[in-house]
């Protein structure tokens, strides 16, 4: 009963968990890209569409963070390319995406597919309760693997630092030599392809089937997770789960007859953004890690 | 980011109109459509009608639609502008469009508005709806023929009249073969969201439920009903495909009919709204024994539960059977009707209580 709820909750909150992490990235790169939830619908329908096509979901995984990939290079070249506004063009994005995804979608509505197996991990999904943790399937732990890598990328590496010296200040990073322009399209590529597995995991995992908006605003949510978890890789788990956590108690609350309502829990977690949300502005924007030249344009100036 | 989506629907639309304009008179009639017809739910019934409607009358009438119309002020600017584009009939199709439906139709008397579901009427505003709730009862016979938990998970989208009705006559279909059964309800709050839906069924069933109804638009309960080895029923279209093992039937809206009839009678000139706003006349309500509500086949269940549920859809189609007739209890142990009363159709909208065999209360 209760590992059983538990696998319902970590399973919800893996597409949170993979989207966010590459927008965490990219935002660490100081660009906002506030079109996660049309680059998790592009890799939704194009994870559906591969899975279908060809009886492989693992074709399917790959092509959902293609198509990410894809989707984000459109934002790369209008924001860094050609300088616009990130929140406009990230706005355009959604919607773009909403559009194409619908579009190309339309001849798959209908269909069903397998979906990825579960892998059980021999005795520790024995373990009572936690085992709920090691009968997942491979994106899942993949997920959990992206994360660690992302982590360690961020925090250890020669490369990592680069990128975040690039967030805090573009201007600094370009007169030391850094590439600026290359290292944030790398950053919203990665963002993308996060994404992009994010919307995959939806129809190869949690409902085998393509419907146009699948993602009901999953993508929004992911966004704010980021400054949830203050832009630090495993806070940002932790704070999936508790997304995950809420959402799947007020439906087991209302199922054991619990007298809460249940708008107020399914509340509960943007209360808890709006609360970091204050509790960052009051301390400073530095204090906790948000990239101090988020969302800004860089101009090169030579 | 709808508005720049009903712009380009619209004038895409008017271009395809302007195009065709050149033949000969046909009635022109518009749809005003809450979601796409990609949906595979609720619009998608709505746009197989207007394909009936157009089969059936062939060149006699051009339809058009346009989707993605969010519920409040921006749909009286798209059902005006159907209006200006010379529609004569307009079919609206969400119970959020019914304000904006009587306002427009104040300004376009000679223009017929049809408004699904609402109970708001006027001069030139009629509306229709189908008697969802008749298929959710032979629902419930056969999910107390099937469950072997007594338990029955039903998904609500929001606790609104039409979704009390259904709940509480699937409750009087369960009830009525089985006493000891019960409904656990969990509201999801939205209409579609595959992944809450997904994750609602799945705490059902691990509340011990193995059977499973829906109020909700999306297959994805199915689903997971079908991967976890319980039953379950579709909603508003046929679901067998994902959910073979799984889906006991589906009840599927069937709109074509009554738009075929409401345009037929434009063009005899017998169109009505009854006698004005807020009265049953003028008004559209019919089910199963007028094939708006179809029944797909009984399938995954042994031929004795089949047989009760064709009997009991039977039932209803003639009229033999009423699935309100006292008498009848609330779930707080409170008499509704007595033995022999009926509940009217205004007793229907009413209902603001759940009745025996549904657990918990409706959260206000």
């Amino acid at each position: 009963m209760i590992d059983e709820l538990l696998l319902t909750v970590l399973l919800t909150s893996v597409p949170l968990i993979l989207a966010a992490t590459g927008e965490l990235v990219a935002e660490k790169s100081g660009v906002l890209n506030l079109g996660v939830e049309g680059m998790m619908l592009m890799g939704a329908v194009a994870a559906f569409g591969a899975a279908l096509v060809s009886g492989s979901p693992y074709l399917g995984i790959i092509s959902g963070g293609l198509a990410g990939i894809a989707t984000a290079a459109v934002f790369a070249l209008f924001t860094l390319g050609l300088a616009t506004n990130q929140v406009a063009t990230g706005l355009a994005l959604t919607i773009f995406g909403t559009g194409l995804s619908g579009l190309i979608g339309a001849p798959l509505v209908g269909q069903a597919i397998e979906g990825l197996p579960e892998f059980h991990i021999a005795v520790l999904a024995q373990i009572p309760v936690l085992g709920a943790a090691f009968k997942l399937d491979i994106m899942a732990y993949g997920c959990i693997l992206m994360v660690s890598l992302t982590a360690w990328f961020l925090a250890s590496t020669r490369a990592g630092l680069i990128l975040r010296s690039v967030g805090v200040n573009h201007d600094s990073a370009h007169a030391l030599g850094y590439p600026v322009l290359v290292i944030r399209s790398l950053a919203v590529l990665f963002g993308g392809f996060m994404a992009g597995l994010g919307g995959a995991y939806l129809p190869l995992v949690l409902t085998p089937h393509w419907a146009e908006g699948m993602t009901a605003g999953r993508g929004w949510i992911a966004l704010a997770l980021v400054v949830f978890a203050s832009w630090r890789p495993w806070r940002l788990v932790a704070g999936a789960i508790l997304f995950g956590g809420v959402t799947i108690m007020q439906l087991a609350g209302q199922a054991k007859g619990w007298t809460i309502p249940p708008q107020f829990l399914s509340m509960l977690p943007y209360l808890a953004t709006i609360f970091v949300l204050v509790f960052i502005s009051s301390r400073g924007r530095n204090y906790f890690g948000a990239p101090a030249h988020l969302g800004r344009v860089f101009h090169p100036t030579r | 980011m709808k508005k720049l989506f009903t712009k380009l629907a619209l004038a895409g639309a008017m271009l395809g109109l302007s195009l065709s304009a050149a033949q000969a008179d046909p009635l022109k009639v518009g749809f005003v459509y809450l979601t796409n017809p990609g949906d595979h739910g609720w619009t998608y019934a709505h746009e197989v009608g207007r394909q009936e409607l157009q089969a059936h009358f062939g060149d006699k009438v051009e339809t058009s639609y346009v989707e993605n119309v969010p519920e409040g002020p921006d749909a009286a600017r798209v059902i005006r502008e159907l209006a200006a584009q010379g529609n004569k009939v307009i079919f609206t199709t969400s119970f959020g469009y019914m304000d904006p439906t009587i306002r427009v139709a104040k300004e376009y008397p000679n223009v017929h508005f049809d408004h699904i579901t609402g109970y708001k009427r006027s001069a030139n505003v009629a509306t229709g709806n189908i008697r969802f709730y008749e298929g959710r009862y032979v629902q419930g016979v056969v999910a107390g023929l099937t469950t072997k938990s007594n338990k029955i998970g039903y998904l609500g989208a929001f606790p609104i009249p039409e979704v009390i009705q259904g709940i509480n006559s699937f409750a009087r279909g369960l009830r009525s073969v089985n006493k000891d059964a019960t409904i656990k309800v969990v509201w999801v709050n939205s209409w579609y969201d595959p992944v809450k839906e997904s994750d609602a069924a799945k705490v059902l069933i691990a509340e011990g439920a193995d059977v499973l109804a829906q109020h909700t638009d999306s297959p994805a309960m199915l689903q997971t009903a079908e991967k976890a080895g319980v039953k379950g029923f579709g909603q508003s279209s046929d679901m067998h495909k994902f959910a073979p093992n799984a889906q006991l039937f589906s009840s599927v809206n069937n709109w074509g009919p009554y738009y075929i009839e409401q345009v037929q009678k434009v063009m005899d000139g017998e169109w009505s709204t009854g006698e004005g706003p807020d009265h049953w006349a003028g008004n559209t309500w019919k089910g199963i024994g007028d094939d708006f509500l179809v029944l797909t086949e009984f399938k995954n269940m042994p031929a004795d539960v089949a047989k009760a549920a064709t009997a009991a859809r039977d039932g209803i189609a003639k009229g033999s059977l009423n699935i309100f007739e006292g008498p009848m209890m609330d779930n707080q142990g409170n008499a509704i009707l007595k033995s022999g009363e009926v509940l009217d159709d205004g007793g229907l909208w009413a209902m603001n209580y759940y009745v025996e065999g549904v657990e918990g209360k409706i959260p206000n």
